[in-house]
Formats: C-alpha cells, structure tokens, sequence
C-alpha cells in the first residue's frame, strides 16, 4: 500500500488542499461582493491576510494558559489531517485507510473542542459565549453529519471514504433519492458547520451575534493566522467531501500520474461552481435567529435520516 | 422509457412527496401551507402520467388530469379564496414543538415502512418500493391534523392524507377503478366548500378559528 507513487500523491494533495484552501474562500467572498454589488476585493485576499498576520507580533493575555498557545495548532493540525483523508485529488491514498468516515468526524469534533477549551481559557465573556453556541451548533450538526455519511455508506456497503468514492463514481447513472435527500443534508450541515450564513456570518463585527467569530477574539497574529488558514482548510475539506459523495466524476487514482491533470481540471470546475454557489447561498439567505439554528439542523438531520430510510425503501 | 428509468422517476417523485409531506408538517404560514398542498398535488400527477406511460393503463391519465385541476389548480384557489374571506393569514399554531413534531415523523415514516415492506414484496408493480412512501405521507397528514390547533390547517391536513391515499393506491394497484376516483375527487371538491362553510360558523360562533372552543359542549 506505501509505496512510493502513493506517498508522492499523498503529499502532492495535502500540500495542494493547504495552498488552494485560501483560493476557494476568495474566490467565494469575491463572488459574493459581485452578487451584492460591492466592487469585489481581490481573490488573493486571504493569502494577503495570512501573510500580514505572520508578521505581527503576537499579543496574548497574561492569564492564558498553555493551552491557548497550543490550540491554532491542534486546530491546524486537525484540519490538515482531514485535508489529507478526504480524496480530494485522487483515491486509494496511504493516508486513506488510517480512518474512515467516522473518525472524519471525530478529527472535526477535537478540532471543535479545542478551539471550544481555548474560548473559554481566557476567562472573558465573549469567548464563553462564543465556545457555548459552538459546541450547541456543533453537537447538533455532527448527527446530521454521521447520518449523511452513512447514507453513502449504506449504498457503497462500506464506511471507508475511498470504497464509497470508488462505487458512487464508477456505477451507472441512476436517479437515486436518497442521495438527493443526503445532499441536502450535507449542504445545511455543511453551512451550519462552517460557520456561514444562516447559522453564522463570517464577516461580522458585532460580537453579540458572533458564534465563530467570538471564539477567536482573543487570538492575534501567527495564532490568528493559523486559525483563519484552518477555517479556509475546513471549508476546503467540506466542499471536498460534498464531492466525493455526490459528484465524484474524475477523481484519479493514487500513482496514476496521466489521470492527474483530469482530476486537476475536474477538480477546478467543481471548486469553482462549488464557491459560486456557497455565495449565491450566502447571499439569498439571511442569518437566522441562534434560537432556529436547532430547528435548521433538525431540519437536516431528519432529511438526513429520510435519506437512508428512502434507501431501504428503494433497495431492499 | 424502460421500466427501470420509470420506476426510479415514481421513486423520485415519491420521495419529494415525503419531503412536501414533512414541510408541511414544518411549515408555520398558512399561505405557505396551501402552496406546499399545491405542489404535493403536482408530485402527486406527475408521479401518476409517469405510471400511466411506463404500464399503459390509460385510466390513469384521468387520475392525472383530474389531480392537476382540483389539487394543484382548483382546491388551492378555494382555500386561498377561504383564508382573504376569512382573514386568518396567522401564524399557524402548533401543540408541540416543531422539531419535536419531526422526531414524532421520523418514527412515523419508520413504522409505515416497516408495515409496507411485507405487502410491497407481494406485490408486482413497478411501484411498489414507493407504497411505504404513501403510507408515511397518510401516517404524517394525521399527524398534522393532530398537532394543529386552528381549523384551516387542519382541514388542508385532510387533503393531504387523500393525496396519500391516492398515492397509495396509485403504488399498489395501480389505481382505483375511474368510477371510484371520479367519487372520491368530487367527495373531495364538495367536502372543502362544506369546510369552508363551517369555518365561517365555527367563526361566527366562537370569534376564532381556534378548534379547541368546540371541546366545550356547554356555555358556562
């Protein structure tokens, strides 16, 4: 299984997921500013971010503990971890069988809780806020999450991310509505895990409303930096998996270098209508109340749930 | 059309109905209520022509020309006549919460599939991976019934459980013979003007649409 083509892909995607990831979240704020017609910043703004908060000092507050410290990096950690399981560029890869989907979950739920522990380790009252809501949205989101997974599960008879896009990709086309009750799912889930509108804006300044946001007050510089780059890579990670699951046409496989430039091509279009998309999305909807964000992913779970009932239905 | 392509097409349709069937449940506005009522009637017909087409039974093209003009034009146009007449464009109320309402729905939907799955493997139509669909819709229209407390609402809940019925006929046998569907449709047409009448008394009697004053059998 490691052998040296499938390493060589292993850390051509992970290294590419890690750069692009700030591409696609531009790319999405700019057609955004297009669709409310503001004149649209550049699509390297976020890399221009990025490279100004490394260069600032960090500020950190004299009770901070270790943790604090640590967490953008667990956060990091985490998220380029996740970049690395989800077949992004190609299946089958070395990384692959070190977890599948469910551990998937579970590398975004340490990630959650870090930045959760972090909030609160400094002691003021925003980030306890902002840590609660996170952990509200989060716990429940992630059933909803479990439940769309496993519909592609039940289909592909199998929890590992490359067998499931491995079958989706190569059967025949058939109209299958329990995938379409999934992808539904995943998109609400997807939205509300994010921290995008309706569930959080991401370009908000007013900390009452922050759910995100209010949980990342406190850090500034490298440590800012690294978590925004996260939030880049998380988004780039989940709008990976909504392709795997439900369009995973030209995914090349590990160590197949002529299929690379397809799935590189594959890969652009999607990304592209993919940020588009999240803009028209984020542009339609307006921020809900936090106290309908329950009903929201209620809404998602159980469409979630139908999904993999509808399966049954249809199949056995 | 071959009979794979069909039968995952009724599929499909039949899976949106479920999903009109839990908006429905969801929904808060009346006007949204009725639109939604409108839109199960079309998933309801085209899900029909489909079988019609792919078996050649040419009675269900009725079944589907009669769902388009009363469910999606005629029935929707008199309860939106009913609501401006009566002014009750409110929020709907609902005795339990929403989110709770759709757990109570996804138990529902489990306990129809399971009672489907004995009877759809006995059957051989095309559709008969879709008749735990129709009984779910049937199971959540009642429930609809069940959780709202204002008339409209629930009387918009009754003709959904008939879209249901419809449907399930539809799946398991490939419809009722015309004459029956012709009388259920008429029954149909002539109970929302019966209903629409009541309301007007209920209100009358009671200055609300609120069916929890009927309770009381005695002024006191």
């Amino acid at each position: 299984m490691a052998d040296t083509p499938g390493i060589a892909f292993q850390i051509l995607q992970s290294v590419f997921v890690v750069l692009a990831a700030p591409l696609l979240l531009g790319w999405a704020n700019q057609c955004r500013a297009w669709l409310q017609n503001r004149s649209a910043p550049s699509i390297l703004l976020p890399y221009r971010t990025l490279a100004k908060l490394f260069h600032k000092d960090a500020v950190i507050a004299k009770n901070a503990s270790a943790l604090f410290r640590l967490t953008p990096y667990v956060v990091f950690g985490c998220m380029w971890l996740a970049a690395g399981i989800v077949p992004v560029l190609a299946t089958d890869l070395p990384f692959a069988p070190a977890a599948d989907i469910i551990a998937l979950v579970a590398v975004f739920a340490l990630a959650r809780v870090f930045s959760a522990l972090a909030a609160m380790d400094i002691g003021t009252s925003f980030g306890g806020l902002g840590a609660r809501r996170e952990m509200l949205i989060g716990f429940l989101a992630e059933p909803a999450m479990l439940m769309t997974l496993f519909t592609a599960a039940f289909i592909s008879g199998s929890t590992q991310f490359n067998t499931i896009v491995e079958t989706l990709g190569n059967r025949e086309f058939a109209i299958d509505p329990s995938l379409a009750f999934a992808a539904a799912a995943f998109l609400m889930v997807a939205l509300a895990e994010n921290a995008r509108i309706p569930i959080d804006n991401p370009t908000t300044h007013l900390e009452l409303t922050m759910i995100h946001e209010a949980m990342i007050l406190e850090y500034s510089a490298r440590h800012l930096a690294l978590i925004e780059w996260a939030v880049a890579i998380k988004l780039f990670a989940y709008v990976s998996i909504g392709i795997a699951l439900f369009a995973p046409w030209g995914i090349a496989e590990a160590g197949n270098w002529s299929a690379l430039p397809l799935a590189f091509a594959a890969l652009a279009v999607k990304l592209t209508l993919a940020g588009a998309g999240l803009a028209l999305v984020e542009t339609l909807l307006a921020k809900l109340r936090l106290f309908l964000a329950p009903e929201f992913l209620s809404t998602a779970f159980l469409l979630a749930v139908l999904g993999m009932l509808t399966h049954f239905l249809t199949q056995g | 059309m071959d009979q794979t392509f069909s039968g995952q097409l009724v599929n499909l349709f039949a899976a949106f109905l479920l999903l009109i069937a839990f908006a429905m449940l969801s929904q808060r506005r009346v006007l949204t209520l009725i639109r939604l009522f409108a839109w199960q009637g079309a998933a309801l017909a085209a899900s029909t022509l489909i079988v019609a087409y792919s078996t050649g039974q040419t009675h269900l093209y009725f079944s589907a020309a009669l769902a388009v003009l009363l469910k999606v034009m005629l029935i929707p146009w008199v309860l939106h006549r009913l609501i401006d007449r009566l002014q009750v464009r409110w929020d709907v109320e609902t005795l339990i919460n929403i989110p709770a309402t759709m757990l109570i729905g996804i138990g529902l939907v489990i306990f129809a599939f399971a009672l489907a799955a004995p009877i759809s493997e006995m059957a051989n139509t095309v559709t008969r991976s879709t008749l735990g669909i129709a009984n779910a819709s049937v199971l959540l229209s009642f429930l609809m019934m069940i959780v709202r407390r204002k008339a409209v609402p629930q009387v918009i809940g009754f003709l959904a459980m008939e879209n249901g019925l419809f449907f399930a006929a539809t799946s398991a046998t490939y419809g009722m013979p015309l004459v029956v569907e012709l009388g259920v449709a008429l029954d149909v047409l002539v109970g929302t003007f019966i209903f629409g009448i009541f309301f007007f008394h209920i209100r009358e009697q009671f200055d609300s649409l609120d069916i929890r004053h009927m309770e009381k059998l005695k002024e006191d």
